[in-house]
């Protein structure tokens, strides 16, 4: 039955009437219109796998296997071969690495490691819990008429970080085969009719969708094989941020860091992970490049691994490890650490990369400096006994 | 006729797991009565073998020792050595025969099939509808790990036995059911005087998870007036409780009261000193909570406010007082619930994903063959049995209507609709679904459309179909 009326309303509707139920524009006066992305790599990361400290003159005994073959960034500092992207944007300035950094929890359960990282709480898990991102995001300053920003979790339900007061909204890729056009405008008909509310959120969703089937730009992307596929999420959760009336603030989560074996930095399974990590990140840069000039993305996780190899040429769950700032408003280009050294007497209990940097403070100092949180939201957002210090300097071209 | 008509609609929608084939007309007679008989049913068991929690301990030994004793071959193979590695770690395993081992989520399936399964025949939907959510209210959620082998026995031990039973046995058996003491860590929480406390130097502690959670989440409210200390004295009334799992078991039966990492000596709880010691000082403990009037009012409010929706505070007052006045009789408030006028307000819920795929298999008569439905609940954003957080789900009343949620619903009712349309004919589910109380528009829509999977589909996703 031809349904024509309400065909093109529906097709009309995805080209003007797409909206996050929300204006969340951050804009200040300056014009700024600022965007933060947090990505969650969970499991663990290996960050001396990643930004190898090769001018240590212990690293060698340490790693043998990966003495040599990562990308020189300077004296101290090579990155692991598996990522050109990460290394093109730390050539153009645009990426900043810090490391020995951890949160505050000194423990070694996944479990309780993300949740100290995402709720940024004292203690592990309380009743009523919430995430730092959206005590941050009910902290943001807004213009005198801009409803509360909403979040954006690229997830099948809100994580941990997201969790809290300020609405989120989550978006996962498509489990099932698309609806037709012709169902969703019948569909539609019948929720004008009876249920607004349905209508408003069917409209929204349908045309979410339509921006996810279109051919992201550039060539179509080749898989390698064995190379987990965290492409799809990072390009979709771009192509949502990219849009003018998109969310500022998102997060998603990468798994699969806990390398107990045969993690065999320049080959095996982390090289693989960073490789597809890598990909992820030029996805983010070239589907946010309309606006990764107004976008930070915080590439972060819940603890590192030990400084020695095991018995399985894997590493065990450890304490310090490295963070990644990328975007266009990022200091970058260097790599940010007060290095604690990997003698054996330097190590934290003797095995882990000892902490020297607290990564709340580098989080602290994004929000501020980058999304111009309030310094006295910082307490609500990172509660510490003694007063955080947010980073500064992480953030603004020189 | 017309204000029979939605009321015979709210009854199997609210009252129920919406209208099997043929349910309409036997609720037509009378559904006020229908609902209120349906309140106080116990529910039927799923179908099938459950997984007991001895039963679950042994899957988690066992997975255990299968994952080290695999550990320690690969270390063999490969020599120990530091080199570069001669393999790459081996496929991930496809089923628990590959795998040596039952994964905790091939349980958490099983367990989800044998409720699609029931939900779809049961002659106690109402039963089913407060299972889903005193289960929700005691959220051992199945996120951490572990807890997927204990989840099924959880459900059934202490949510589907007391029931209609008292509050207070309820709380007692979910707080110290296995499922509970994992997944709130009580079973890593040692009293610090305790003999192990003391033998550990410092070095193991009190988890205030469990303590926190049952004031805050089970019993009081946040609201509920508690402090910090009561936080910790609950906490450490709690020790104690767990499962054992060493290597080589101190008592065969493994799940229990541990006394070796109880905290000795009197506590006290929001004012009142418990001098018992050992495990009937959790039990008095909870006992006195569970008639604490904060708890009526917080289980009341919770109760109203997921099966019939938010801003009724006359109704979860009137609830909360039928629960103080009966000590937490849960069939006497499920009874006075559905017998209360401002219970049958019009719909106003977006049905949650889980309640959604029971009521197209009740519709349609059996579990539609795919999606399944571990599948089809991670899509639309409710995995089984896997909360996010131990509030558990999101519960206002258009807490599943987000757009990509929303979309998502569609395009696995499209699915449904393409393995089921064949031999239905979507008109006649409709009157069986809805009855007289169907919208001229939805009944519209559903004639002119364009085939029967497109008719079966526009059905599912009707308002009427959507809402309770």
């Amino acid at each position: 039955m031809i349904h024509p009326f309400a065909r093109r309303a529906v097709l009309a509707g995805l080209g003007t009437l797409f909206a996050w139920a929300h204006m969340p524009r951050l804009a200040d006066a300056a014009g700024r219109d600022p965007r933060l992305l947090v990505v969650i790599l969970r499991g663990g990361l290996d960050g001396l796998g990643l930004i190898q400290p090769i001018g240590d003159p212990d690293y060698a005994a340490l790693r043998p296997q990966d003495a040599a073959g990562g990308t020189r960034l300077d004296e101290m500092f090579a990155l692991n071969a598996a990522m050109p992207n990460l290394l093109a944007m730390l050539r153009a300035r645009e990426a900043l690495a810090l490391h020995a950094v951890a949160t505050q929890y000194r423990g070694r359960s996944h479990f309780d490691g993300q949740d100290v990282l995402e709720t940024a709480l004292p203690s592990v898990t309380t009743g009523v819990r919430s995430g730092w991102l959206n005590r941050a995001l009910e902290a943001m300053p807004r213009g005198a008429r801009l409803p509360a920003p909403k979040g954006l979790a690229v997830a099948p339900v809100v994580p941990a970080i997201m969790q809290g007061r300020a609405p989120v909204e989550t978006w996962q890729p498509q489990t099932f085969r698309y609806s037709d056009d012709d169902l969703i405008a019948r569909l539609l008909d019948l929720y004008e009719a009876r249920d607004p509310k349905l209508a408003e959120s069917l409209r929204a969703g349908a045309a979410l969708d339509h921006l996810m089937q279109e051919v992201p730009p550039g060539a179509p992307r080749e898989r390698v094989p064995g190379r987990p596929d965290f492409v799809t999420e990072a390009a979709a959760a771009a192509r949502i941020m990219a849009r003018p009336d998109g969310p500022r603030i998102a997060a998603m989560g990468f798994n699969g860091w806990d390398t107990h074996a045969q993690q065999g930095t320049n080959r095996g399974v982390l090289y693989t992970r960073l490789g597809a990590l890598d990909d992820a990140l030029g996805a983010l840069r070239s589907g946010l490049g309309p606006v990764w000039g107004d976008t930070v993305v915080a590439v972060i996780t819940e603890f590192g691994r030990t400084a020695r190899l095991n018995g399985t040429n894997g590493t065990d769950h450890g304490t310090a490890t490295a963070a990644l700032l990328l975007g266009g408003p990022v200091r970058g280009g260097r790599v940010l650490a007060d290095w604690p050294g990997l003698a054996v007497g330097s190590l934290h209990e003797g095995r882990d990369l000892r902490p020297t940097m607290d990564l709340r403070a580098v989080l602290a100092g994004v929000l501020v400096e980058h999304l111009g949180l309030p310094e006295r939201a910082i307490a609500d957002t990172f509660p510490n006994e003694r007063a955080l210090r947010p980073m500064t300097g992480l953030i603004g071209r020189a | 006729m017309a204000i029979n008509a939605d009321a015979v609609l709210i009854a199997v929608q609210r009252f129920g797991l919406g209208a099997g084939p043929g349910e309409l007309a036997a609720v037509a007679r009378d559904p006020r009565g229908w609902a209120v008989a349906g309140a106080t049913r116990a529910p039927d068991a799923p179908p099938g073998e459950a997984t007991d929690a001895q039963e679950a301990v042994a899957l988690f030994l066992e997975r255990r020792e299968t994952v080290g004793r695999q550990a320690r071959e690969r270390t063999q193979m490969e020599g120990g050595g530091m080199g570069a590695p001669r393999s790459e770690p081996p496929p991930r395993p496809r089923n628990a025969a590959e795998r040596g081992f039952t994964a905790p989520g091939e349980v958490v399936e099983r367990d989800l099939l044998a409720r699609v399964s029931l939900a779809t025949t049961t002659q106690a939907p109402l039963a089913e509808r407060l299972v889903l959510h005193w289960s929700d209210h005691f959220t051992a959620s199945t996120a951490s790990g572990f807890v997927g082998y204990f989840a099924g026995a959880f459900e059934r031990d202490a949510i589907r036995t007391h029931l209609q039973g008292r509050f207070a046995d309820m709380l007692t058996a979910a707080v110290l059911h296995p499922a509970m003491l994992f997944y709130l860590d009580n079973n890593n929480s040692v009293g610090p005087g305790s003999p192990q406390g003391q033998r550990s130097r410092g070095r193991r502690g009190l988890n205030e998870n469990l303590g926190r959670e049952v004031l805050e989440l089970h019993t009081l409210g946040v609201d509920g007036g508690y402090t910090q200390d009561d936080v910790i004295a609950m906490a450490k009334v709690l020790t104690g409780w767990s499962v054992d799992i060493a290597p080589v078991a101190r008592d065969p039966q493994r799940i229990g009261f541990r006394p070796e990492v109880h905290e000795p000596g009197p506590k006290t709880v929001l004012g009142k000193t418990y001098p018992q010691d050992g495990p009937e000082q959790a039990m008095a403990v909870l006992r006195d909570l569970a008639r604490h009037p904060s708890t009526a009012r917080h289980a009341a409010r919770r109760l109203v406010r997921h099966m019939i929706g938010h801003g009724q505070p006359a109704l979860e007052a009137r609830m909360a007082e039928v629960f103080r006045r009966t000590d937490g009789d849960l069939a006497a408030v499920h009874r006075a619930l559905v017998a209360d006028a401002d219970a049958w307000g019009p719909p106003r819920k977006v049905r949650p994903p889980i309640e959604l795929v029971f009521a197209a298999a009740r519709l349609l008569g059996r579990p539609p063959p795919a999606p399944p439905p571990v599948r089809a609940l991670r899509a639309m954003g409710q995995p089984f049995w896997q909360a996010p957080v131990p509030k558990g789900w999101p519960d206002g009343d258009e807490a599943w209507a987000a757009p990509d949620a929303l979309k998502t619903r569609l395009d696995w009712s499209g699915e449904v609709a393409g393995r089921m349309a064949a031999g239905t004919d979507a008109r006649a589910l409709l009157t069986a679904a809805f009855g007289p109380a169907a919208s001229a528009e939805t009944r519209r829509t559903i004639e002119r459309a364009a085939d029967a999977r497109q008719a079966l589909t526009l059905l599912l996703m009707s308002p009427e179909f959507q809402r309770r």
